[in-house]
């Protein structure tokens, strides 16, 4: 039987989904075997003790009425914080992948390569949901109050959306550049529009330049309505997901635009 | 003899200082990301200057030790890395079969520690007299400021040193960021012990001797000269400095034992 038949047999889409499937078992393996998989949680939950032990007394600044109290506020932060550093550490793969030859090989015999793409973002969110379960468990053990029932799942899938746009941006950079030294430029742009974002206290009570920034910033949108999904006083809900999915659907031309760049350049 | 060895030394050191020059990216990080950070601590937790009891009218000149403390951080792990890479390349030793004596290359690197520290101390403090911080103990406080941080670049480029001494390599020194970072967040850089919150958290802080690095620069910029958080901010840095200079000196006979 021949390729050509194979591909027929599978249908217009067969093959895009037969790729993601194998480019995420193979990264899902990969992660999973190995300790490190957990890394991108590190950060985050270093923050989150550093934030939430260090800065309690914040939550008492008059104008802070957060009901479920200034450790659940940090927690929202950290968690979309080692969602979307688990979307830059699945960047650095690609990016290492490309190093060792193997992306480029997997290219050769992908019938359709955008495949290659769904299969790393698949893969990430898998990573995603056991990192973010290490930080949410975390935070349970220090004592934070669980107050959103079931407007838990609007905050997962926030989680999810923005797991996937630092997911397609960091597959954008690493197909572009197809280096491990790409590492800063996928993160640092990550970082700084996690930090320009109401961290510390709600986004009323910023003042200044950070105000007017973190206003602008898109990611401030989502955090805010991933608190009050915690606090079960669900917030601007519909421009959050509007947000999340329009980072998305732009990011995925991004990681495709990349993922052109390096067909011709391989 | 003496005078040998001092020749050494300075040649050393020129070599530390433009080897760091020569790396922009070293450079402008050391001083972009700590100003950085900065910023935005700063402005987003300036709110916590109206919680009660809080020793400041403005977050920005309480933050200001945060920059000062994390440069020297960075040009800790700079100048490990930089030893690390002599390590790897054979430098060290090519040094062991000449006259060169080993505790030149240490002064030397330190020394090269110290100016970049003394670079960032200028640079961050006309930096942040021009976003507006008042140092309350005037001009004498931002020259004690500038010789504290040479004096805490000197201690945790030491550390660094010995990092490099035990491990040579340069990605071990280079991982080790992470765990300055750690010492820096545990401490009272972002709110006093007093108004710490987290028992935990506050015993941390008060064990964590960057609280007293820290502390020690603050008071400069926000009460003025008060002697006893000079006191032990000083005595901080020089037990640092003591503790860890004997460290890499120990551990640089043991590398040139090897060697």
């Amino acid at each position: 039987m021949s390729a050509g038949t194979n591909a027929q047999e599978r249908g217009p889409y067969g093959g895009f989904f037969s790729v993601a499937g194998a480019v995420a078992w193979r990264q899902i393996y990969k992660y999973f075997t190995n300790p490190a998989f957990l890394s991108p949680a590190l950060f985050p939950l270093f923050f989150f003790v550093a934030f939430a032990g260090g800065l309690t007394r914040v939550g008492s600044v008059p104008g802070f009425d957060y009901a479920p109290g200034y450790t659940a506020f940090q927690f929202v932060w950290s968690l979309l914080q080692a969602v979307a550093l688990g979307g830059a550490f699945t960047g650095f793969s690609i990016a290492g992948d490309f190093e060792s030859g193997f992306a480029n090989r997997l290219m050769l015999a992908a019938s359709d390569r955008r495949g290659i793409l769904l299969g790393y973002v698949i893969a990430s969110v898998a990573r995603a949901t056991a990192t973010g379960a290490l930080v949410t468990v975390v935070a349970l053990l220090t004592g934070m109050p669980m107050s959103g029932g079931v407007d838990l799942f609007g905050l997962i899938g926030l989680a999810v959306l923005v797991n996937m746009a630092a997911t397609l941006f960091g597959a954008g950079i690493a197909m572009m550049l197809r280096t491990q030294q790409a590492g800063p430029i996928i993160r640092t742009p990550i970082f700084l529009v996690l930090f320009l974002a109401p961290v510390f206290v709600p986004l009323e009570l910023l003042s200044g330049w950070i105000e007017t920034v973190a206003a602008l910033n898109p990611f401030t949108i989502i955090l805010t309505s991933a608190r009050g999904f915690l606090a079960g006083e669900p917030v601007g809900v519909l421009p959050a997901y509007a947000v999340g999915a329009g980072l998305v659907v732009a990011l995925t031309l991004w990681a495709l635009f990349g993922l052109r760049y390096a067909e011709r350049s391989s | 003899m003496g005078s040998t060895f001092s020749v050494q030394m300075l040649n050393l050191a020129q070599r530390s200082v433009v080897r760091t020059l020569r790396q922009p990216a070293v450079v402008v990080s050391s001083l972009l990301f700590p100003l950085m950070f900065w910023g935005i601590n700063s402005n987003g937790l300036d709110a916590a200057s109206r919680i009660p009891g809080f020793p400041a009218d403005s977050y920005l000149d309480f933050s200001f030790a945060f920059p000062l403390i994390q440069a020297a951080l960075f040009g800790a792990v700079t100048a490990g890395a930089d030893l690390a890479r002599d390590i790897e390349t054979g430098f060290l030793d090519r040094l062991s079969l000449t006259p060169m004596r080993p505790a030149a290359l240490l002064a030397g690197m330190l020394m090269g520690v110290v100016a970049l520290g003394l670079i960032q101390g200028v640079v961050f403090l006309a930096v942040g007299l021009l976003f507006g911080v008042q140092i309350q103990a005037g001009f004498g406080g931002m020259l004690l400021i500038v010789l504290f941080m040479m004096l805490v670049a000197l201690g945790f480029g030491s550390l660094g040193a010995i990092l490099a001494l035990r491990t040579g390599s340069t990605e071990a020194v280079e991982s080790s960021f992470p765990l300055f970072f750690v010492a820096i967040f545990l401490s009272s850089i972002n709110l006093p012990r007093d108004l710490i919150q987290a028992d935990w958290f506050r015993v941390i802080a008060t064990l964590n001797p960057v609280s007293y690095l820290v502390e020690g620069i603050r008071s400069l910029i926000i009460t003025g000269w008060d002697g006893q958080a000079l006191a032990v901010g000083f005595g901080c840095a020089l037990g640092l400095i003591l503790v860890t200079l004997a460290g890499a000196a120990a551990s640089m006979r043991t590398r040139m034992a090897s060697s």
